[in-house]
Parts: structure tokens; sequence; C-alpha cells
């Protein structure tokens, strides 16, 4: 295996792009890293490309052909595929892409995420999104995705105490970045009143506490880290890309209040980059849900169970803080275009390893942690990035 | 969607039939036809396995926007309800308020309409949940 960097890294504005089809998000961000890598379309081996449900968005499949097509690469004829790991799509496919350039198969890769969710109406996005649960045995029965993101958060405020207030500090936390960030879906801070008295989705959960439908899409180019010096000055190395999977229906799992798929991919991560939570200086959480962000700082590490809801309350969470927690905005306040968020989690990281987060800068980052999940938590795929 | 993909699901919907592993006995539900603790020693091995639609509340919502084939259901209530014989299930939890409803409250399966599939499309039933009245009166 040989250590893979990225050298180069782009991304779309998030939000509704009514002007923007699929492809051409996908294309745009596809450029972008490219551009920032130096090199050319021609230079790229393979493409691995995030993405949910364009079969069920825009009627599109043969995803990975049509992003090579438009992309100007018909004719290098390189192989290019379409990744799917529902939510997770995105950092599915980055561990593909690193699987392939560690393996030593090919050295130049493009991964890409994208989704186009604006082009349908709320109600069947709605449906749509909840396919990343078990369709016969959860959906069937009439839960949405959120339902089962709200059966998560009523049980842990069961299990803990935690209260709506507390859980609201995570999305007033992510607008306070994502006002930071130009590319945001949401650039517009709010307060805890704005989180509890927004419309109800599924109780407990506000509109507020659940991640916007977005379109968009984000793009990093991978090397092996050996050569990664010949195309940037500043490559930043994947240290390690882990992936857990559990029972897909929250009612097969023991516990509603923690996801072992997230606490043994990060032990996993952990160990290959040889890091602790301690030496992490930012994160990237998967906050589809504030409950989810909650989980997953808890059992990677960052907070103990039942207290994560400290760390945002002593303020540790902002960007200049002790644990700068999705300084993009996160999915909340970011964007969740579902196959593109893995990827642009990254490509925040990226940005702010290099320094160039403008604003939201963190400072001195040197590590940081991106952490995708797919379904109810049902597969959780970490990435550690780092300086090199 | 055409009438077997609901067909094929009839005896677990209607009649709450899950599966059991005779190697270790744990009861699954819906069906399995491998036991995740005991992978090929079980293959081929399961068992037919009744539930007794009895069950207290893990978890609940109330949900206020639907998927599709909900829209005259909402506000509805929707729960994790674990049993007895061990599964938890995913189900609407019908014939109470929502106000009333809470974490460890002991309910019981019925059998109800749950969707249907537009106007032509045919009706599909299973269960739900109600107030299992005679425990909550003990
Ligand atoms: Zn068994």
């Amino acid at each position: 295996m040989r250590d893979v960097a990225i050298i180069g890294a782009g991304e779309t504005k998030y939000g509704e792009h009514w002007d923007k089809s699929l492809r051409d998000l996908a294309v745009e961000a596809g450029l972008k890293a490219l551009e920032d890598a130096g090199i050319y379309a021609e230079d790229i081996q393979a493409i691995f490309g995030g993405n949910m449900s364009a079969g069920s968005f825009v009627g599109q499949d043969h995803v990975g052909a049509l992003m090579a097509d438009f992309a100007g690469l018909a004719e290098t004829m390189i192989p290019a595929m379409r990744i799917e790991s529902a939510c997770a799509s995105g950092a599915a496919a980055l561990h593909a892409g690193y699987m392939a350039v560690a393996s030593g198969l090919y050295d130049i890769v493009l991964v890409g995420g994208v989704e186009k969710m604006t082009d349908l109406p709320g109600d069947m996005v709605t449906d749509i999104l909840a396919g990343a649960a078990d369709r016969e045995w959860e959906v069937f029965f009439g839960a949405t995705f959120p339902a089962l993101g709200a059966m998560m958060a009523r049980r842990y405020m069961y299990e803990f105490g935690m209260t709506r207030e507390q859980m609201a500090l995570f999305p007033v936390i992510a607008h306070k970045h994502g006002a930071l960030n130009p590319d945001a879906h949401f650039q517009r801070e709010i307060t805890v009143d704005t989180v509890l008295n927004s419309a109800m989705v599924a109780d407990p959960l506000t509109i507020m506490n659940c991640s916007p439908v977005s379109d968009g899409a984000a793009a990093v180019v991978l090397a092996p880290a050996e050569i990664a010096r010949k195309y940037t000055d500043s490559p930043i190395k994947i240290s390690a890309s882990t992936f857990a999977n559990e029972y897909i229906s929250l009612h097969s799992r023991e516990s509603l209040v923690r996801s072992v798929s997230t606490i043994e991919a990060g032990k996993k991560a952990y160990k290959m980059a040889k890091k602790e939570p301690k030496d992490i200086d930012l994160v990237e959480i998967h906050d589809a849900f504030s409950i989810i962000a909650i989980i997953g700082l808890e059992d990677l590490g960052f907070a103990k169970k039942g207290e994560a809801h400290k760390l945002a309350e002593e303020g540790q969470l902002y960007y200049d803080g002790d644990l700068p927690y999705n300084p993009s905005g996160g999915l909340k306040a970011k964007g969740h275009p579902v196959g593109a968020t893995g990827v642009g989690q990254v490509v925040e990281i990226v940005k702010q390893l290099r320094n160039e987060a403008g604003k939201r800068q963190v400072e001195d980052a040197k590590v940081g942690l991106a952490h995708n999940v797919g379904g109810t938590m049902t597969s959780s795929i970490i990435h550690i990035l780092e300086v090199m | 969607m055409v009438v077997p993909r609901f067909w094929r699901e009839r005896r677990h919907r209607y009649s709450l039939i899950g599966t059991r592993c005779p190697v270790c006995g744990t009861v699954y539900f819906p069906p399995r036809n491998v036991c995740p603790k005991c992978g090929r020693k079980s293959l081929g091995k399961m068992e037919e396995f009744q539930l007794s639609g009895k069950g207290k509340i893990y978890s609940y919502t109330i949900v206020h926007q639907n998927v599709l084939g909900y829209k005259y259901q909402k506000p509805y209530i929707m729960a994790i309800i674990e049993t007895p014989e061990g599964p938890k299930i995913t189900a609407q939890i019908v014939d109470i308020e929502p106000e009333e409803v809470h974490i460890g409250m002991p309910v019981r399966a019925v059998f109800r309409r749950i969707t249907e599939d537009g106007k032509a499309g045919i009706i599909q039933y299973g269960y739900k949940f109600v107030p299992d009245w005679e425990e909550l009166e003990k």
C-alpha cells in the first residue's frame, strides 16, 4: 500500500441551483479540482463519483459515464463509476479512490460527489431520502428519515436528560459558521429560539434541527504521496480512510444512542493514522440531524456519552474554540447535497489545512477528521487528513 | 407497484410472523434467512416464529412531514416497539392522542390499512399498534 495525497480540491456553492443541472454541477466541481491541482482532464486515470439517487431525483443513472463524458473525457475512455452509500456516497467514493491509488493500480484519480435535489417537490424528496432506511420494514409503515432521527433523539433525551434547548445549540453553531462561508447554502445566523420555534418536522426535531435539501458538487484529485509535490506545494495526506457498517434499520440495533459503525470506523481510523482524538485540530461531523452530530462527537471520543452538548455550551465547538466543529457550516448550514457531502467535508478540511479558509480559518490546523454517515448512522466513513 | 411486492410479505405483515434461529434461540422480526450471530450454522435452519403482538414503546415521534402515501394521516405517531420475544418493530401508534404517548407505554398489535398506491392501486394492510388498556389498567 502506498500513501495517498490530495493534490487538488474544488466545489460548487451549495444551495438551490435552479440554473444548473446534475452534469453542470459535477463538471464545475471537477474542473475546479483539476485547476487547483494544475493538471488537465487527460491526466486523470479513473473517476469515482459519489451519488445517492440521481436515478430518482432526476431520472438519470449511469452517472459515472455521464460525468466523464461532460468533463470532456469520452475519448480518453477512462473508467468512471458511481459509488452509492446513501448520504455517505461521497466519502464512499473517496474510500474507493483511496484504495485505487494506494493499491498502485492508478496514479491520478478524480473523486467527485454530486446531488441535484431541487428538481422535485418536497414530499417526493422526503420519500427518496427515506430509501436510505429499510423501505419494507421502516418506511412502508410511515417512517420518514427525519422520523427515524427523531426517535434517536427522543431516546437519547430519555436516557441522558438532554433538553431541546441543549440540542438547539448545534444548529446555532452551524449557522454561525455558515455565515462565514460564502459557499454555504445558509449564511445567516440563528438563535436557540429560531430552532425551537421553527416548523416541527418529526417531534422533537424542528426543521432547524434538520439539514436542508441542497444541490451541489465537490471534487478532489488524488495522487501517490511520493509524487504529490510535483503537482502542488501543499499536498494533504490521507492518513486514514475507514468504513464500517451495521444493521440498516434502527429497530434491529441494541441501542439508539450510540453508533457502533462510527465507533468501529473511528477506532480503525485513529489506529491507521496513529492519532488520538486529542491530536485532531478540527472536525467535520455529519449533522444531517443535530442528534447524529451529538452521537458522532461522543462515539469518536470527543465527549463522554450523554455529554456532547456540554462542548456546545462551553463554546468549544466554534471555529476559534478548543474543538473547531464544522467550520464549513456543516450539513446544516453549508448544505447537504447528499452524494456530494462526504467529499465536500474533505474539501473544507483541505482548505483549512492549507490556511485558505478565509473568515472561518482555524488557527494552526494540521490534522482534520471528516465523519460522513449513510442512513441512520448505518454506514460510517472516517477520513483523517494532515499536512505533509 | 405490482401486487407481488406486497403479497409476498402478507404473512409477516398480517400475522407478525418472523423467524427464530434454532442454534442460538434468537428471534428476528422481520424474518431473516441467516442469523447474524450464527452465520452459516443457521443457514437453512431458520424457523418461523409468530410474535405475540404485545410490546412497549421504546421510542416514538410525531410525524408532521410525511413520505408519499401518508398525507391524509398526518400528523401521525411512529414508534419503535420492544416486544417480550426480543425483536423491536417500527410501526404507527393509533387510537390515542399524541400527547398521551410515552416511552414504556404498553401497546398491542392490530391489523389495519397502512396506505394505498394512489386511487387505482392496491390497498396495503399490515400492523399498527394501539394502547394495551388491559396492561395500562393493571
Ligand atoms: Zn443464531
